[in-house]
């Protein structure tokens, strides 16, 4: 079941070896701010497609590509992922070595433009050919972005198709959260926090020896063949009441919509990650919350202990819905070949729920059934319900006998 | 209430008729039919009034007629009630017996019913009957009289059937408001039962299906008590309704045509024939399927018995109809429904006939009047017990004394 690069990884006792990949602008960006103590055990990795970008300059990455090709002239990818692609297609060996010896890589990137759109989905597949799991967490531009966000919705499918799991933050959802004073600057860097701290929670989940192990597989079953729209949280919390901290906290993250995410989802990874002295009832106490919530969804849990954890308890949501109007499987041996192809035929499941609801949004109108059925002598009266059938419409219509 | 009179009148108010019917109970508590009264009924829809004047209006005239058939004045009537919103349910009651030597006292069984009626039904809705079924005394099945054995633990299983409070008091207070007093409240489908079965057919398992103009009442009896009961918001009315839509004619026309031309069960000899609808002058309006409208009966009406046949199913009723079904109400009338009955229950079906009385032989014979036939069967019933056993409690329902 396992391949021999998830063995090596969750079976050798040495860490394994982490990389970061940080893509375009927004993607080293995010690397900057992962630069963290804590992630201490990976290797960071920028790659962007402009060679004069101050991005990759200021980039505090171990290692820096650079893909350039003359006939651009030095302006990259210049937003178009077209571009991008091909750059990265061009320079597929650089790539592939840049992801050799890893054993996980989680590919950081903000879709939308070139570099970011154009580069991942290669990216991915080039590190799924050097041995690699491949984790992408990517950021979906607004809704008022225009071309940027059809790109984007492009690029995820490519990416869905090439790498073993993609967690999607859309922009959109942050449109309510921010108030009316934000800079800018001040709203990306929220954004920016939230991803990270979404890949946090997942190194956390990964690297600290579990209790209840999560597989890595199991991560990667979870946002496989699900909608673009992964909402995650990474909650924590310290002291006697952390437990129920916790858990009042998922109840009520931004990112999962007050916890209605958590309700709509068929699919939700939890997991918690303590000190030594995580008790069970803290675990009971966050999975009944979690589980009360969340209905009929499938639910995945793992715990782990770490003793610099001390007496913080931190959780890791994600929630995955299947999009019903898509045909969840997108086989991945094909759509390597057509990716382009494959990609709108499923642009649809990437349009977010935000934008579904969306002020303004044209309403959809819906067709009225080809014949009224009248009831007749008893239009008015109370319907006479009969399990789940009205008995007052003719049987003959109801069981479909032609009279003719 | 029932002063020395001997005088029981049932009164049924459904979706098509109004029905009243006069006994006479004689000295040795032997009923009597002495008076039949009928008129249209147009104020009620689905078993349920939906316009109290003409509903008063037509219910004055109805009794009118049976005064005046019987020749006597009608004070007191049993109502008899329908409709969707009633329900059946089964329900028992335990009771610790506490007393020191282990007997079981009046008081006991009294408390042991009580808890049995005790039980969830929605806010708005009342107890039309709590009927005993049997008792059990530790464990032991099958006890009719537990008063005086010896027990620890006193059982009880009840028939309870409630209904939505105000539809049922509707009623009641539009025949109070016509000067009548009304005796007490009983479910079509019970009455029915008392009219056509036997206490043999009773102990052996029957299924009564009570098939009016606006609903559809079914009540099973098994070992002597009453088993399960429900209601079916669907009767003849369906019928015409289907076959003016299907044979897009007025409803009153659909009327005539299933009076004149209905069947339960397509006949061979109707296949491609066409009935020419004429106006008036006898000019021909429209020609229809005759095929058509036998199938479009059919379908209605099989689909009736197989809602019927798949409650008792799912109720594990099935294999104790020993004496089979018996069929009445006025789309009872329709030719063939009985072999489609038995087509669809696979056991012996009847028509019903108010064997259980005597006297006019016109309102026996007649399917729609069993109810009403019930109704007063019910109050000689009662009016028996009553000179019998002056303390009997309980077996009768409560009567709905709330406005």
């Amino acid at each position: 079941m396992q391949t021999p690069e998830q063995n090596s990884f969750l079976d050798t006792p040495s860490a394994p070896v982490v990389r970061i990949i940080g893509v375009g602008d927004a993607g080293i960006a995010m690397l900057g701010a992962l630069a963290t103590p804590e992630f201490a055990g990976a290797e960071f990795v920028a790659i962007n497609a402009a060679k004069d970008t101050a991005a990759l300059a200021a980039s505090s990455a171990t290692v820096k590509i650079h893909l350039e090709n003359k006939l651009f002239r030095g302006l990259g990818s210049d937003g178009d992922p077209e571009r991008g692609r091909a750059l990265a297609e061009e320079q597929f060996s650089t790539l592939k070595s840049a992801c050799e010896g890893a054993n996980v890589i989680f590919i950081l990137a903000g879709l939308g433009s070139g570099a970011g759109s154009g580069i991942s989905p290669v990216l991915a597949k080039a590190a799924h050919e050097a041995g690699a799991l491949v984790l992408a967490f990517v950021t979906l531009p607004f809704a008022w972005e225009g071309r940027r966000e059809t790109q984007a919705q492009t690029a995820v499918e490519q990416l869905k198709s090439a790498a073993d799991g993609v967690i999607c933050l859309p922009c959109q959802k942050f449109s309510k959260l921010i108030d009316e004073n934000s800079t800018v600057i001040e709203t990306f860097r929220m954004i920016g926090e939230f991803l990270i701290e979404g890949v946090r929670g997942v190194w956390l989940l990964l690297t600290r020896p579990g209790l209840i192990q999560v597989h890595f597989g199991d991560l990667c079953a979870l946002i496989r063949d699900r909608h673009a729209e992964n909402a995650f949280a990474f909650v924590e919390a310290s002291g006697p009441g952390r437990a129920r901290e916790v858990a009042e906290k998922i109840l009520n993250h931004p990112l999962l919509d007050e916890g209605r995410a958590l309700a709509e989802s068929d699919a939700v990874l939890v997991s918690l990650t303590a000190g030594k002295d995580l008790t069970m009832a803290e675990i009971n106490r966050v999975m009944e919350s979690v589980k009360r919530q969340c209905g009929h969804a499938q639910i995945i849990m793992g715990a782990a202990a770490d003793a610099g954890m001390k007496d913080k308890l931190c959780v890791t949501v994600i929630a995955a819905r299947q999009n019903a109007s898509v045909t969840s499987v997108t086989p991945r041996a094909e759509s390597h070949g057509a990716t382009s192809t494959a990609a709108h035929h499923h642009r649809e499941p990437a349009i977010s729920r935000q934008r579904k609801r969306a002020p303004g949004a044209k309403a959809v109108q819906g067709q009225l059934p080809l014949t009224i059925i009248s009831k007749g002598r008893f239009d008015k009266s109370e319907p006479t319900l009969h399990r789940g059938e009205d008995l007052d419409i003719p049987t003959f219509i109801r069981r479909g006998v032609a009279m003719n | 209430m029932f002063d020395d009179s001997n005088i029981i009148a049932g009164l049924e108010i459904g979706t098509s008729k109004i029905c009243v019917v006069v006994g006479e109970q004689n000295a040795d508590g032997a009923l009597n039919i002495i008076g039949l009264g009928q008129s249209r009924s147009r104020g009620v829809r689905k078993g349920e009034i939906i316009n109290p004047e003409q509903v008063e209006e037509d219910l004055r005239a109805a009794i009118f007629e049976a005064e005046q058939m019987a020749d006597v004045e009608i004070r007191s009537v049993y109502l008899g009630v329908s409709g969707g919103h009633i329900r059946g349910f089964n329900n028992r009651g335990v009771h610790p017996v506490v007393s020191a030597d282990r007997e079981i006292s009046q008081d006991d069984v009294d408390d042991v019913v009580k808890n049995a009626k005790a039980i969830n039904l929605p806010a708005e809705n009342t107890v039309i009957h709590a009927v005993r079924q049997h008792f059990f005394v530790d464990g032991q099945d099958g006890v009719t009289q537990p008063v005086g054995m010896l027990g620890a633990r006193l059982e009880v299983d009840m028939h309870v059937i409630h209904g939505h409070a105000n539809r049922l008091q509707n009623i009641v207070r539009l025949v109070r408001a016509t000067s009548l007093e009304v005796n007490d409240v009983v479910f079509n489908g019970i009455a029915t039962a008392l009219a056509l079965l036997t206490n043999e057919q009773k102990e052996l398992g029957a299924l009564v299906i009570d098939i009016g103009g606006g609903t559809t009442e079914f009540v099973v009896y098994s070992d002597g008590v009453i088993r399960h009961s429900g209601v079916l918001a669907v009767g003849g009315d369906h019928i015409s309704n289907d076959l003016a839509y299907g044979l897009k004619v007025p409803l009153t026309r659909a009327e005539k045509l299933k009076l004149e031309y209905g069947t339960a069960l397509p006949t061979a000899t109707a296949k491609g024939q066409t009935i020419s609808i004429t106006n008036d002058l006898g000019l021909e309006l429209k020609r229809i399927n005759h095929e058509h409208l036998q199938k479009i009966m059919s379908l209605r009406l099989e689909e009736l018995f197989q809602l019927i046949a798949q409650d008792l199913e799912q109720a594990g009723l099935t294999d104790y109809l020993r004496a089979g079904v018996f069929i009445c109400g006025g789309s009872s009338r329709v030719p063939g429904i009985v072999q489609l009955a038995e087509n669809v229950f696979q056991m012996n079906v009847a028509p019903g006939h108010a064997s259980a009385v005597s006297g006019l032989t016109t309102a026996l014979d007649q399917p729609e009047f069993a109810a009403a036939i019930g109704l007063v069967k019910f109050g000689s019933l009662k009016n028996r017990r009553r000179a019998e056993r002056p303390f009997f409690k309980g077996f009768i329902g409560r009567l709905l004394q709330r406005s």
